[in-house]
């Protein structure tokens, strides 16, 4: 019982760092930079008011958004407009327990893991399946705001979603393979020394990176919010910080997308310059904060990729979109599974 | 008392409290959303039981997709008014109440005739290593006949729904 | 090895209460000048008409039961992938007969254009 209330402790710690990260990193700066990013490209400026260079805006629109009018329309559903954005967001928020963001710590003879569950056994279809649960999310949304506009964004949000989740598992289902484990730590003890799984899953991290892209509803598929069509898509109705729950769920999942990418295909926290450089022992805090720091550049990496392509390529047609998905990523995605197959047999 | 048995009844009584939600309510999003919560204590007795793959298969494919369809029939039917939908007595109801007496009286049977030395004990028979490699040695045949079993709904999802569609 | 999961269940039931705290901050904190009108649904500035709740097109019921049948294909490949090395060239041909099944199944769905988006 004593080592249950030290699991609860210790775990209550972690999470309360965890969900700082996300706010600050993937929602704080990944909003800032998102914006500012943005203006750049179109040659405007951006932020720049509130606080140096702007970097307090973020805080400013959440102050702002928890002080809006939380509005819910007379013929919406309350019950099932309230439990969307808390779907969302919980969801969001879950998926980070068996991200790894460091191999370990030894503080007073304890081995302290950098991250919640990483060792689970089935860490990496816990995403999947939460991926799959947040679905709800935008379902109920939609449906529970009785408007138009909103239904018609739930609907081909959720039926790409579902529809992208197929070539995800199925590039996935290619890292299995070579990995021989669902353990999210394992993949990445495996990838040391710079064997990075992309070496060996080219064309599966090209399509698990567009399946990514349409999970997390980004351009160019950001088809369920296109604004000339359907105003905001499934949180047309949403206001205050009920929407902003919506918002930070969107690039809490493009972070939870990216680190799911860098785990997999590019090292995870196996740093970027050997650790044996600065003379930090396995275990020593100083290389746990080296595997922090490789981590977290790779998925800022990532995330400006995400943001770059958001603001330069136009968005696809519904019919395209759905197309891409099953004639084309899903077939691609069965080939990758056979071809690994077919050249780890015969390279045996 | 131990950890498992503690959060067994705590996810067995929330479990049947789900399962009784979702028979009893009149909206069938209610229901569904109940259900979807039962298969999350459900998965929770699983993880219980060391079965970590079963745990999140009951996540992934009955609360991630079939609930998903679930919600996109309610959604397709847009059973506006449920009070319409009570019904009287009739031959249905009969024949539903009598297998569910027959269920019953199996679960009873075998609570009576189980001593308490088949529970499962510590074991590793949940792992993904072991799932895979019992059915891809003991058990080929049933998984080559899913397969069958599979191409037969794709085909008789893509009739029933043509159907309409032409 | 119960202990292990639960920082998994943990984290779920933690993000959900993060998520309701935020729900209800945002319903105290958030200014209450409530209105009739503020409270129709939007309608790009029309009144709006009839209920959403419309029946839609059979399509997106399609695509979802499509979506089940491969996802669940996509399951059983899960364990035979982690086991892939052990199983060597037995269970790769066995995953490969059940592939060319179901991809039989994929062809008759395309050929019947039941997947065609007009």
């Amino acid at each position: 019982m004593s080592e249950f209330l030290w699991v609860i402790i210790e775990s209550t710690i972690k999470a309360v760092i965890i969900l700082t990260l996300i706010m600050l990193v993937y929602g704080a700066l990944g909003v800032y930079l998102e914006r500012k990013i943005s203006a750049w490209i179109q040659n405007r400026i951006g932020p720049n008011r509130v606080g140096p260079f702007g970097l307090l805006q973020p805080f400013a629109d959440v102050l702002k958004l928890f002080l809006k009018e939380d509005l819910v329309p007379t013929a919406a559903n309350p019950t099932f407009h309230r439990l969307a954005p808390i779907i969302t967001l919980g969801v969001a928020v879950a998926v980070y327990a068996v991200i790894p963001f460091g191999d370990y710590v030894t503080i007073a003879g304890r081995n302290i893991q950098l991250g919640l569950a990483p060792n689970a056994n089935i860490a990496i279809l816990f995403v999947l399946a939460m991926t799959s649960v947040g679905v709800y999310g935008i379902t109920l949304g939609g449906w529970s705001s009785n408007n138009k506009y909103s239904l018609l964004g739930a609907l081909r949000s959720t039926a790409q979603m579902i529809s992208y989740e197929l070539s995800m598992g199925l590039a996935l289902v290619g890292v299995l393979m070579v990995a021989g484990t669902l353990s999210i730590n394992q993949i990445v003890i495996q990838q040391s020394n710079y064997h990075w799984n992309i070496i060996y899953q080219p064309l599966g991290f090209i399509l698990f990176l567009v399946a990514a892209f349409a999970e997390t509803n980004r351009a160019p598929f950001d088809l369920p919010e296109a604004e000339p069509e359907l105003v905001g898509g499934y949180n047309t109705e949403y206001s205050g910080m009920k929407f902003g729950m919506f918002f930070l769920a969107e690039y809490a999942n493009m972070g939870t997308s990216s680190a799911i990418m860098v785990l997999l295909y590019f090292g995870g926290w196996q740093t970027l310059v050997p650790g044996g450089w600065f003379g930090f022992e396995p275990g020593s805090i100083g290389l746990a904060l080296l595997q922090f720091v490789s981590f977290f550049i790779k998925i800022e990496i990532m995330v400006l990729f995400f943001i770059w392509v958001r603001w330069s390529v136009p968005r696809f047609r519904y019919d395209q979109l759905m197309n891409l998905g099953w004639k084309v990523l899903l077939p691609l995605a069965i080939a990758n599974v056979a071809g690994t197959g077919i050249v780890s047999l015969l390279l045996k | 008392m131990s950890l498992e048995i503690i959060l067994f009844i705590v996810l067995g009584v929330m479990g049947i409290a789900s399962g009784f939600v979702t028979i009893t309510s009149k909206n069938p999003v209610v229901s569904a959303m109940a259900l979807v919560f039962h298969f999350f204590m459900l998965a929770g007795l699983y993880l219980n039981m060391h079965a970590q793959f079963m745990a999140v298969l009951q996540v992934l494919v009955y609360a991630g997709a079939i609930m998903v369809l679930v919600i996109f029939v309610i959604m397709l039917l847009n059973l506006g008014d449920e009070e319409k939908l009570k019904e009287k007595f009739s031959i249905r109801t009969f024949v539903a109440v009598l297998f569910g007496i027959v269920l019953l009286i199996q679960f009873v049977i075998i609570f009576l005739a189980s001593s308490g030395s088949n529970v499962l004990k510590e074991s590793n028979i949940g792992s993904v290593e072991m799932i895979g490699n019992e059915l891809f040695t003991n058990y080929l045949f049933p998984f080559e006949a899913i397969s069958l079993l599979l191409l037969a709904a794709i085909i008789g999802s893509v009739i029933l729904a043509k159907r309409k569609v032409d | 090895m119960t202990l292990e999961y639960i920082p998994l269940v943990f984290m779920l039931v933690f993000g959900f209460g993060i998520a309701t705290v935020f729900m209800y901050l945002s319903e105290i904190l958030g200014a209450k000048r409530s209105t009739k009108e503020k409270n129709t649904t939007y309608e790009s500035g029309m009144t709006p008409f009839k209920t959403a709740r419309d029946r839609f097109s059979v399509k997106f019921y399609l695509v979802a039961m499509l979506f089940l049948v491969f996802d669940i294909e996509i399951v059983f490949m899960y364990p035979w992938a982690v086991q892939f090395k052990q199983l060597g060239s037995t269970g790769f041909i066995a995953m490969m007969l059940f592939i060319v099944l179901l991809l039989s199944g994929y062809i008759y769905v395309i050929k019947k254009g039941a997947l065609k988006w007009d």
